[in-house]
């Protein structure tokens, strides 16, 4: 039986294969017995030090809100090695894998970003890594499949199903159903069956921690918000758990709404969705009246999942935790505008969560500190940006 | 003796299984099962798939619902789900096929694979109320483990439909005892890790799981994954199992035959006949 709880409330559990029930246990046996090792916690921290490069800075934006009553800061995830805050949680399970005494490691990606994480990872500890890639994905995101590959990842192309990103977690459960025994599905956000939701939350966490600490030293206070976005809900849920127990800091999460959340083009699963389960967790998804699931879409790769992490799920059943979608449209005027006043390109992700803080700041009348996550760059969205936005700029 | 009063005191459903055993095994013979997609690759064709493998000697019969994301599915029968899914087959037409069948066939064992997602949308209670109408006897979660399993369980028993548990190669004892403890019906025994598919075979299960098996009480075990051939169903008798399922098999015969249903027909019969021959002990 499980040592941590399993739910998040009636969300999450481990809807999975009995044949993978091991192989979880395994992993949370080995969280627990990291968790109470220093010489892990030790490795861990150097790592993100020295490698990664936390802590990172939080930038209090100069130009980009007009409202004298509103302060807003951003996380400037952007600024950790891999472009992304994926490298934070990657470190910590590749870490694990070596020490279930793993050589393998088995990842699935959807833009490349967590595939990318997860080269970098296994380049520097030694760990052989294959990654699923939807094939669609594959063509669209040729720049990180390279990136991937010069690290001496594995990038296999997946065309079951739809070709993107949950047939690429698919086929990674598929081969990890058979090979658990040397390798450890290295699992990209804070979704799936247990223990990887809180495994992923875990790893992330410093995000809030040092939130939390640099707007103590800069404002004496906490903020009022902290703002992240939502496709899996890595970033959120590593910005959140620090401020979970804080009843006066709004826990704000911003979904992919696409072309419009009441087209079928978007994936805003926890505004729009239904319950259901998929990828092993019972949480937001979207689905048809029978159950099927179907397609999701943003202008966000790392948005494009049609379930979301289900302590998410549980934040919002709660009402701790607020959720709001924003269009491709906005999500790519904040994009623009970030770059323009404030020299910073961020990721099409992060877009969509600053273009809804920037929306609070604009209606706030009260004196109001709010903290974006700004969870990556921008670099690897330049040629997909350009092709929308063309000669427009 | 005492395995028998153990067995007969798990929840019997409706007794077409134990029956089924009881039958066999006064003729020392093994369990043969196919699986196939219902609505593959499309209803009205399912139904005579379905009839073909019953003429061949089919002891009971494994059915999926075709779903958009197998994850325990092989390229076959995710393959067989996409047909499925492309002639629009929904759940209501599976049961639909279902019914046809139980009405032709009133004694045959009927088992739904599938995957949770498709229980939940209908509801569980709903679901399990459908399936019962249409003369299903067990159903199996692919992606429902022990761990997760009492509601489904409970709400089985309440439609006096049975609850297949899986017992994998590398199960710890405590997942044994707990399968002797709540299964019924049968118990499926993977032949080996991994995914469905014929690709792999499936490996002898080791005696010391099938003993361990025994001494836990668990429902009948039915080796399935990777079996494709009347030699692998032999050993899997004579190791000890209670007979052998094969989807992947069967179903990779509806794959090559697609543009000719009369051949299709006759060689999933044949395929079948030489299956069931191997259970002879």
């Amino acid at each position: 039986m499980n040592k941590l709880d399993t739910k998040f409330g009636d969300f999450g559990g481990m809807y999975v294969p009995e044949l993978l029930i091991p192989a979880l246990d395994q992993l949370e046996q080995a969280f627990l017995d990291a968790k109470d090792d220093p010489g892990f916690q030790e490795e861990f921290m150097s790592l993100l030090k020295d490698y990664a490069g936390r802590p990172t800075a939080m930038t209090l934006s100069r130009n980009l809100v007009s409202n004298p009553k509103v302060k807003l800061y951003l996380k400037r995830e952007d600024l950790l090695h891999g472009g992304a805050h994926k490298t934070n949680q990657v470190l910590g399970q590749a870490l694990l894998t070596k020490r279930m005494g793993k050589k393998e490691v088995i990842a699935e990606t959807g833009a490349g970003q967590h595939g990318v994480a997860t080269a970098l990872a296994c380049a520097l500890l030694g760990l052989k890594a294959r990654i699923y890639m939807g094939a669609k994905d594959v063509e669209r995101q040729a720049p990180n499949v390279f990136r991937m590959r010069l690290m001496g990842a594995e990038v296999i192309p997946v065309d079951s199903g739809s070709g993107t990103l949950k047939d690429a977690v698919n086929e990674a459960m598929r081969d990890w159903s058979a090979t658990y025994d040397k390798a450890h599905y290295l699992l990209g956000t804070a979704a799936g069956p247990h223990p990887f939701p809180t495994i992923v939350r875990e790893y992330h966490r410093m995000i809030g921690e040092e939130t939390r600490a640099q707007i103590m030293e800069k404002e004496g206070r906490l903020p009022d918000a902290v703002v992240a976005c939502v496709g899996g809900g890595s970033n959120a849920i590593g910005m959140f758990a620090d401020f979970i127990d804080e009843p006066d800091v709004r826990l704000i999460g911003v979904e992919p709404a696409g072309k419009g959340v009441h087209t079928k083009e978007h994936g805003a699963t926890i505004c729009t969705g239904t319950k259901g389960i998929l990828h092993g967790a019972f949480t937001f998804i979207m689905q048809d009246h029978d159950g099927q699931i179907e397609e999701s879409y943003s202008v966000s790769a790392g948005l494009d999942y049609p379930a979301v992490g289900p302590q998410h799920a549980y934040l919002h059943d709660i009402g701790r935790a607020e959720y709001f979608a924003v269009t491709d449209t906005e999500a790519l005027n904040a994009f623009q505008l970030l770059a323009r006043k404030e020299g910073i390109i961020p990721a099409l992700e992060s877009s969509h969560a600053l273009a809804h803080a920037l929306n609070m700041a604009e209606e706030a009348e009260e004196e109001t500190i709010i903290v974006v996550n700004l969870s990556g760059r921008g670099d690897k969205d330049l040629a997909h940006v350009t092709k929308i936005l063309g000669d427009k700029l | 003796m005492e395995q028998t009063r153990s067995q007969s005191a798990k929840f019997d459903g409706s007794a077409r299984y134990s029956k089924m055993f009881s039958r066999l095994n006064e003729v020392e013979q093994g369990a043969f099962v196919p699986f196939v997609m219902l609505g593959d690759p499309e209803p009205e064709t399912s139904f005579e798939i379905i009839k073909a493998l019953i003429e061949g000697g089919a002891d009971a019969l494994e059915l999926g619902i075709p779903y958009s994301d197998p994850i325990a599915d092989g390229p076959t029968i995710q393959k067989a789900s996409i047909r499925a899914l492309k002639s629009k087959v929904r759940p209501g037409d599976c049961f639909e096929i279902i019914s046809k069948v139980r009405a032709e066939f009133p004694d045959i064992p009927i088992g739904l694979l599938l995957y949770s997602n498709l229980v939940l949308a209908k509801g569980v209670d709903e679901f399990y109320l459908s399936a019962s109408k249409a003369g299903v006897d067990s159903i199996l979660i692919a992606d429902v483990p022990l761990r997760e399993a009492d509601r489904f369980i409970n709400i089985a028993k309440a439609h006096n439909i049975q609850q297949i548990l899986i017992a994998p190669p590398n199960a710890s004892d405590e997942t044994l005892s707990a399968i002797g403890d709540k299964s019924a019906g049968y118990t499926y025994l993977l032949g080996r890790a991994g995914v469905t598919g014929a690709e792999t075979a499936a490996d002898v299960p080791a005696k010391a799981l099938i003993d361990k098996l025994q001494q836990y009480q668990v429902a009948p075990p039915l080796l399935g994954f990777g079996i494709s051939t009347p030699e692998q169903v032999k050993t899997a008798i004579q190791s000890g199992a209670a007979g052998a399922i094969s989807g992947s098999a069967t179903v990779n015969i509806i794959e090559k035959h697609l543009d000719d249903k009369p051949a299709m027909l006759s060689a999933l019969k044949a395929f079948v006949q030489s299956m069931k021959a191997a259970t002879q002990k």
